[in-house]
């Protein structure tokens, strides 16, 4: 049953960056799993370990990152353990990501149609006039105007929210079952990022792809994400549907991320921070990582990592208060 | 109790020329026409996408450019390229990237100081110690750490070095040209909190520069709204938010992702076509009609000027809707 559902499968996935002043974990054991045709958004701020974790998920990690535990199971199978040449064909045709930045992430000294074909020579065995005719339908089918005269451009002649356009449909001109996007929209204005939001729910809908959305924007993930992770240190804090996440939140650092968003219409109500700074990945503590930034942390919270527990059944939190209220609830319970 | 108002700009303008190729030069509108004010203590919010002109409206009425023509009062007085040095206290700025705005090699006492050193603020050393740590705590700083450097510090505490220098000369008016964009969410919070809290104790009025309208809303009193170089609906905060006229402004209010999925689900985004034009290249008559759904042909020939609705709400359109 289940293999029919889940597409992906990530076990306890650790990922170090062996640098001179020590090691770096930029991830220390996440687990998830994804469902074919699901939006699954990953948040936290800077230097929680989300784009890490997609690199890790692809293997295009660069020295000195390296996975040192754990398993990614693609259809059962752990791509971890593909070789590089297996790894090549697999990259673009089943799994494939676009990037934050539209600017930097395409070749400037090469044609649109170019790059746009070389993607799609490389994953499968048309002919030239077929990878032509895929590259044009392509483009129209991200809503790129006048495809024809695009294809013999390069990529300064268009504007940011076209370039990221020609990225996505890169990315899916193999149809791959996994399209990660790592910041797609945070480069852009807000009108450009409503229509890229809009095409990527579209393209889901019409495709049938899985979307792994990586954002540190609150309302992004809350706009299309069926699913929601919220990182902090390299650990899932927590896990749940997007109303259980935005409505239920467990996990003290979610709380204190929703509160520190201002919301819309709610005028001169003061904002409650998260007070102090992020922790240093050098230095990780034993205990909750975020423990020191928290106003109810108790004595276990900085000795031991707190546990995942299930709130229910679409909701999974790492929160040792949360352990708490549950025991405490549970504990009035039978004193009635 | 003066009864003007504490920053008055009136038809500015800033063209840039541009060189297209060997020969041709055009001109670039960055700034067309804009008017404003800003009252003692009050922070008006200035929103639009990148390239309309919002940095460059908040460097020319510092005069970090020279603006093409049009004039800024402050308190009443015209400031000109004489005046500009003595107005200089007065109107500070702090920037977007706390990276690059802060002299590596400059100590964080340094660069506090540094404000006080120009305009002579002090008598004594110890004296200009003792403003420096007093600047610093005020912006939420440990001032024993005033020998550091600032790549010792991250990216939040370096934003509150940069207002610490804005404020080191007691200025009545500060340009904060997002100033809260390249930070992290919950550190976000942390500094607008700090922009707030300085507003009430010392009655500093902001030009808020910021594409984020949650932000904008959330800091302001006063909203404009600009689109290629010209403001194109002004008014209070709420007004703006709740019940934009300019189709532009509604579809820009529809367009802010919402961090609340239901609400997310139930409302209908408007979705504009296309890109912004060049400023180069701009059409003639109203800047946003390329876009636009409901522009007309009385659109293609002249610019709409700002009109009044009433209680302060002003817009430039000739379909104004709702």
């Amino acid at each position: 049953m289940s293999e029919t559902t889940t597409l992906l499968q990530v076990n306890d996935l650790h990922t170090s960056f062996f640098t001179n002043s020590g090691e770096v974990k930029a991830i220390n054991g996440i687990s998830f799993s994804l469902d074919r045709g699901k939006i699954l958004g990953i948040v936290g701020e800077s230097g929680s370990g989300k784009s890490v974790t997609a690199y890790s998920l692809l293997r295009i990690l660069t020295d000195p990152g390296r996975v040192t535990a754990g398993q990614v199971l693609f259809n059962g199978e752990d791509i971890l353990t593909y070789s590089t040449q297996k790894m090549h064909s697999f990259r673009g045709s089943r799994i494939s990501m676009i990037f934050q930045d539209p600017m930097t992430s395409l070749n400037p000294v090469y044609t649109i149609g170019n790059q746009l074909r070389e993607a799609i020579r490389i994953h499968t065995d048309r002919t030239r006039e077929q990878v032509h005719a895929r590259a044009l339908e392509m483009l129209t089918l991200v809503g790129v105007n006048e495809p024809e005269k695009r294809l013999k451009q390069y990529p300064h002649e268009l504007s940011g929210g076209m370039r990221q356009r020609v990225m996505i449909a890169m990315a899916l001109a193999c149809e791959p079952d996994i399209l990660i996007a790592d910041e797609p929209t945070t480069a852009l204005d807000v009108t450009i990022q409503a229509q890229i939001l809009e095409l990527m729910q579209e393209l889901q809908h019409k495709l049938g792809m899985a979307i792994i959305m990586i954002t540190h924007d609150l309302g992004v993930i809350a706009d299309i994400c069926d699913e929601i992770i919220v990182m902090y240190a390299g650990r899932v804090c927590e896990r749940g549907t997007a109303d259980e996440i935005f409505y239920n939140p467990c996990h003290e650092y979610t709380k204190g991320l929703i509160r520190s968003i201002p919301t819309f219409g709610s005028t001169h109500e003061k904002l409650t921070p998260i007070a102090g700074n992020p922790v240093d990945l050098l230095k990780l503590p034993s205990g909750c990582a975020f423990a020191s930034r928290c106003d109810r942390a108790m004595k276990i919270c900085l000795s031991d990592p707190p546990e995942e527990i299930r709130v229910n059944e679409n909701h999974i939190a790492a929160c040792w208060v949360n352990v708490k209220n549950v025991y405490d609830e549970a504990k009035e319970g039978q004193d009635q | 109790m003066s009864n003007h108002p504490l920053i008055d700009v009136r038809n500015l303008k800033q063209y840039f020329t541009v060189k297209a190729d060997m020969i041709t030069k055009l001109q670039l509108k960055a700034v067309d026409d804009v008017s404003f004010t800003i009252n003692q203590g009050e922070t008006l919010g200035l929103v639009g996408e990148s390239g309309c002109g919002k940095t460059t409206v908040g460097r020319a009425l510092l005069r970090l450019y020279k603006p093409t023509a049009g004039e800024v009062y402050f308190d009443g007085n015209l400031i000109t390229d004489d005046n500009i040095d003595h107005y200089r206290k007065d109107m500070q700025v702090v920037f977007q990237d706390p990276y690059s705005s802060l002299n590596p090699r400059m100590t964080m006492a340094d660069i506090v100081g540094e404000p006080l050193d120009i305009h002579g603020l002090y008598k004594t050393k110890a004296e200009r110690k003792e403003k420096i740590a007093e600047l610093v705590q005020l912006v939420g700083l440990n001032s024993d750490h005033a020998r550091r450097y600032a790549h010792e510090f991250s990216g939040g505490q370096r934003q509150r070095i940069g207002i610490a220098r804005a404020l080191a000369v007691n200025p009545r008016f500060i340009v904060c040209d997002e100033p809260v964009s390249a930070l992290d969410v919950s550190i976000q919070a942390q500094i607008i909190n700090t922009f707030e809290e300085l507003q009430e104790k010392l009655g500093i009025a902001y030009l808020f520069i910021a594409h984020d309208l949650l932000v904008v809303q959330h800091m302001s009193s006063r909203i404009a709204v600009m689109y290629l170089g010209k403001i194109v609906e002004v008014g209070p905060a709420d007004e703006i938010i709740f019940h934009p006229v300019h189709p532009y402004t509604q579809s820009l209010i529809s367009a802010i992702p919402l961090p609340d999925p239901k609400a997310a689900r139930e409302r209908r985004r408007i979705i504009l076509q296309g890109d912004v034009p060049s400023p180069l290249n701009m059409p003639a008559g109203c800047p946003f009609r390329s876009r636009c759904r409901y522009a007309t042909e009385e659109c293609a020939q002249v610019c709409p000027s700002l009109e009044d609705m009433g209680a302060g709400h002003q817009v430039a359109c000739y379909h104004p809707q709702g």
